[in-house]
């Protein structure tokens, strides 16, 4: 369960065909399974394990995440923007939670 | 004179000296640990039959960092990302962690660049390794040791 929505950066206007970077930052505890509580039980795993990408329809990007990746996951990646049109980014995790946040794109 | 309390005030001042010149040594060099069961057998599915590549691929990681709970990794192949010639996934391996696969980051020809930048645990001084799967099923790897002073917290 992510405690604030995720943080997304793409640049203010693109030129049709432009490659850019999409930044993101997701707030998540990234529990790894491996821990254990005060009383020695194990804390349950509790990961974004995917993470998805897509522009109108069409996948652009995609992440499988393990425990291995920091808490609070940044993924930053890129695109070729083939026109107007918006983004769609997804995480899902352990709990059952997903996020999906669509971003238009200002494209000239 | 020598005498037995001597020698042995002596000898124990020349091992405590050594271990700490050892310690300080050892944070600056320490050898990488020895790669997990794990992280051979990924190692070896992901690769198969194929005769891997170095060039093309790179692994961006600091040299060393004080704390293994966030560590920035930066992966990116040299490829135009066309139907004949593009780059499919980069695997993210790690040879000492509790878990050997970190990442396994996707591509498509949309993707326009093989690039990816994001921030990782590590348990201890290790190498980290990067997978690269390329159309006509080329493999690239990578490799890079980081030494790590405090490894990432409970992984």
């Amino acid at each position: 369960m992510m405690k604030k929505p995720p943080r997304i950066k793409v640049p203010e206007t693109i030129n049709a065909g432009e490659i850019i970077e999409i930044k993101t930052l997701a707030t998540h505890i990234m529990e790894t399974g491996n821990r254990k509580d005060a009383a020695g039980n194990i804390i349950p795993r509790d990961i974004i394990h995917t993470f998805t990408a897509s522009f109108e329809g069409e996948d652009v990007f995609s992440a499988t995440l393990g425990s291995g990746i920091a808490a609070n996951p940044y993924i930053a990646f890129f695109m070729r923007v083939p026109g107007p049109g918006a983004l769609t980014l997804t995480w899902l995790d352990d709990g059952g939670t997903t996020t999906v946040e669509k971003v238009p794109l200002n494209v000239r | 004179m020598l005498d037995r309390r001597t020698f042995l005030l002596e000898g124990s001042a020349a091992v405590a000296l050594i271990a700490l010149l050892c310690s300080i040594d050892g944070a600056r060099a320490e050898p990488a640990a020895t790669p997990s069961a794990e992280f051979n057998a990924a190692f070896n599915t992901l690769i198969g039959k194929a005769v891997p590549r170095e060039a093309g691929l790179t692994l961006d990681l600091p040299d060393s960092v004080e704390n293994g709970d966030y560590v920035p990794v930066a992966l990116a192949v040299e490829s135009p990302m066309t139907a004949d010639d593009h780059v499919t996934a980069v695997h993210l391996l790690s040879t000492a962690n509790p878990r050997a696969e970190v990442a396994t980051f996707r591509f498509t020809l949309l993707s326009g660049k093989a690039q990816v930048t994001s921030r990782m645990r590590l348990a201890k001084t290790q190498d980290v390794v990067a997978v690269a799967e390329l159309s006509g099923g080329r493999i690239l790897v990578a490799r890079r040791k980081v030494d790590v002073k405090v490894g990432g917290c409970g992984i």
